[in-house]
């Protein structure tokens, strides 16, 4: 038992692929942060900046719509966690049932976030505020699309025998992507709807 | 807990050919030797293209290309040798040492760094493309400040400056997954018994790299992104004339591209003190506070971007706190010298091929490091801002410390890459070559600078003329002296002597494995029990290896 020569933590993660991958997942995380980090540093500046922020005819951005999708985007994040822990506890239909819950949920704040770009009067060229407007949402929109399409793979995925009784990493990592594109939405609600 | 489980792994491998280097292959040795022979084209390529410049620069009067295509070639010199030869260079000898210097058997996610890799040929193959394109390549220098990057003279939608900014998108990408590669690696695979301070100075020195990366170049990416749709989509972020703002630019800019610097220093930083131990005979002075100077040197990166932006309409407060932060860079680097010098001090130096160029990169590393606080000064920033003082400064550190470190690894490690010696005298030739060219080539732009001489500029007042002339002979030099190196490595990698495991004695997990080692390094993986520098004394590395 001579653990100074030889800490066990070591030795079991050299061989710890799916912890290696996790491990690997939430770097890659907190470095996508950063993009976002840049995006909003940027947005800040332009709008403490900027002399004529709004462009003519533009009054500003409703709220009402957008704070609705904030609440069922914030929500799926508890859904897509029991969704989790009904797989960890091997219950296949119920993962199932509250996976495809988040799916229906996300779809929705894409559709909504469509309606809302559709009803707006400025576009991508309108000025800086146009702007950073279509930059944030979009870039963030294409976020939300890749974690729906990562949950429906997930969904598809459960219908193979077996395959999720090895380990759970893509669900995992899923959840946890999802998790972080929701913690972003709500720091680019409050910068860009709240803070008018 | 003492019964570690060991597999010996024996699978039936092909051997490693020429052909290997040009494969999907995901073990870590083919590919940092891939990353290693492709940055090497580049060095070549940007070489040439830096030739060129000094043919142009050897008279006054611009004559030998269209003023168009000086543009181009120093837009694509600084871009092909900061994304093509010195991350891909730095990132082929981390892949290949760090699963060794670890005791690992590979990288943590092998074909993440396949991939990795393979994006570095499509960056290439865009960037010396866009020489076909109407407009030519991108002409805005290899910072790209905008408006002079939106200009895009040709209003083609697929311009020089387009292909440039997905070019370095694709590079941003590739180092990104390679960051993540790395850190996880360090992080979960060394071997046991390797504590953080049992660990090698070039491995923290690659965390430490690596680090700046996923922290820094997001901002460029986001920053490139708003550029591309400028000049494509005809957005407002940079444009003044659409109400936008071109400083921001250079903000999102330089909070990566002046920690970039520290991601290509702080690996050779590492060769440094790698190699200067093994031929001085000594222990590494100081080894645990070198080892975490990188990671100081990695902190203080994120707070000094704006001293490339005093000249900039930057404020009178913003450039006081980005002089003193600047200034505060020169502890971590000035404590890596004096350990340097320190372990050197009184040693018994062998001055083979690696020790001259680890030793001449160390001195001019100083010389940079000096001009370098200069620069980080207000006042002598304005004076020398945009001349050839700072391209000398940073040709110290780009050619002088990083090329000169690379070429000390290349050698060093040789025999332990290819299982061949390579030709002393020849080295040593390449080293005289390159050493006399650095300096010829470099040192005479800082009193170009000093009196005035603008960077990128194809054409200068005849009294300028005497050390341009120096300058560029010094630049033909430089690329001669690439030659005995060509013609040592693979002349030596084809017919070279035999090489033993350890040919320096050198103490490391890398040199307990045979020359080249095996596909997966260790049958055993080793149990550290000792510090890596113990030169002098007689404590083994590990308790059953060697």
């Amino acid at each position: 038992m001579d653990t100074s020569l030889n800490p066990p933590h070591t030795t079991e993660a050299t061989h710890d692929e799916a912890g290696n991958s996790m491990f690997g997942f939430i770097v890659f995380l907190i470095s996508e942060s950063v993009i976002f980090l840049s995006f909003f540093a940027g947005y800040i500046g332009y709008k403490l900046m900027t002399p004529n922020w709004l462009p003519p005819g533009v009054e500003g951005l409703e709220v009402r719509d957008p704070a609705i999708n904030t609440v069922i985007l914030v929500s799926s994040s508890f859904v897509i966690y029991i969704a989790e822990r009904y797989l960890h506890s091997k219950n296949l239909w119920g993962f199932r049932f509250f996976l495809l819950a988040t799916i229906l949920m996300g779809t929705y704040f894409l559709y909504g976030q469509a309606v809302e770009w559709q009803s707006l009067k400025f576009g991508f060229t309108s000025g800086v505020f146009g702007g950073t407007f279509y930059l944030l949402t979009g870039f963030h929109g294409l976020h939300v699309f890749t974690g729906v399409f990562l949950q429906t793979t997930m969904l598809l995925r459960s219908f193979i025998p077996g395959n999720y009784d090895s380990g759970e990493f893509g669900v995992e990592a899923t959840g946890l992507f999802w998790h972080f594109v929701d913690v972003i939405w709500i720091i680019l609600f409050v910068l860009i709807y709240v803070w008018q | 807990m003492t019964n570690i489980v060991i597999e010996p792994i024996h699978h039936e491998h092909p051997p490693t050919t020429w052909r290997t280097y040009f494969t999907f292959s995901t073990d870590h040795k083919v590919i940092g030797i891939q990353y290693l022979v492709t940055a090497f084209v580049f060095l070549m390529l940007g070489g040439i293209f830096a030739m060129i410049m000094r043919g142009e620069l050897i008279t006054p009067e611009s004559d030998l290309v269209d003023r168009n295509v000086y543009n181009a070639l120093f837009t694509m010199h600084g871009t092909i040798m900061l994304f093509g030869w010195t991350f891909p260079a730095l990132a082929g000898l981390a892949n290949y040492l760090v699963p060794l210097m670890i005791g690992a058997r590979d990288m943590a996610f092998p074909r993440l760094n396949a991939a990795a890799f393979w994006m570095v040929p499509v960056v290439g193959i865009l960037l010396m493309g866009s020489f076909l394109l109407p407009g030519g390549p991108a002409q805005a220098g290899w910072w790209s400040y905008p408006p002079v990057s939106l200009q895009n003279p040709s209003h083609e939608l697929i311009s020089g400056q387009s292909v440039w900014l997905v070019a370095v998108a694709i590079s941003g990408v590739s180092s990104i997954m390679g960051a993540v590669n790395f850190v996880t690696t360090i992080i979960r695979m060394r071997a046991p018994g390797m504590t953080p301070f049992k660990t090698p100075v070039f491995v923290w020195a690659v965390f430490s790299a690596q680090i700046i990366q996923l922290f820094g170049l997001p901002a460029l990416t986001a920053g490139a992104v708003m550029l591309l749709l400028d000049l494509t989509a005809g957005t407002a972020f940079f444009d003044p004339a659409k109400g936008g703002n071109p400083i921001f630019y250079q903000h999102f800019f330089w909070f990566y591209s002046h920690p970039a610097v520290y991601v290509i220093a702080l690996p050779v930083f590492g060769i440094f003190s790698e190699l200067l131990p093994v031929y001085a005979r000594k222990p590494l002075f100081g080894y645990r506070i070198v080892a975490v100077s990188s990671l100081m040197i990695s902190a203080l990166s994120a707070l000094v971007w704006v001293h490339h932006m005093f000249a900039s309409g930057t404020p009178g407060w913003m450039r006081m706190f980005f002089m003193a932060t600047t200034m505060c860079v020169a502890v971590p680097t000035g404590i890596k010298v004096f350990a340097w010098v320190a372990t050197v001090w009184g040693g018994k130096l062998r001055l083979d091929t690696p020790m001259l160029f680890a030793l001449s990169g160390v001195v001019m590393f100083v010389f940079a490091g000096i001009t370098g606080i200069m620069l980080g000064a207000v006042p002598i920033d304005i004076h020398v801002n945009n001349t050839y003082f700072v391209v000398g400064h940073f040709h110290y550190i780009l050619y002088g410390t990083v090329t000169m470190g690379i070429y000390a690894a290349i050698y060093h490690w040789f025999p332990k890459m290819t299982g061949r010696m390579y030709s002393e005298g020849l080295g040593k030739l390449h080293f005289v070559l390159a050493f006399i060219g650095t300096n010829l080539n470099f040192l005479p732009m800082h009193p170009l600078g000093l009196q005035g001489m603008l960077r990128r500029v194809s054409s200068y007042a005849p009294e300028y003329a005497f050390w341009n002339v120096i300058a560029s002979l010094g630049g033909f030099l430089l690329g001669m002296s690439t030659l005995p190196f060509i013609l040592n490595i693979v002349g030596s990698w084809v017919q070279g002597n035999k090489a033993p495991a350890n040919p320096w004695r050198a103490i490391g997990l890398e040199w307990l494995v045979s020359s080249p080692p095996p596909v997966e390094n260790f049958d055993e993986i080793p149990i550290v029990i000792s510090e890596p520098y113990g030169y002098g004394k007689s404590e083994p590395l590990t308790s059953n290896l060697g």
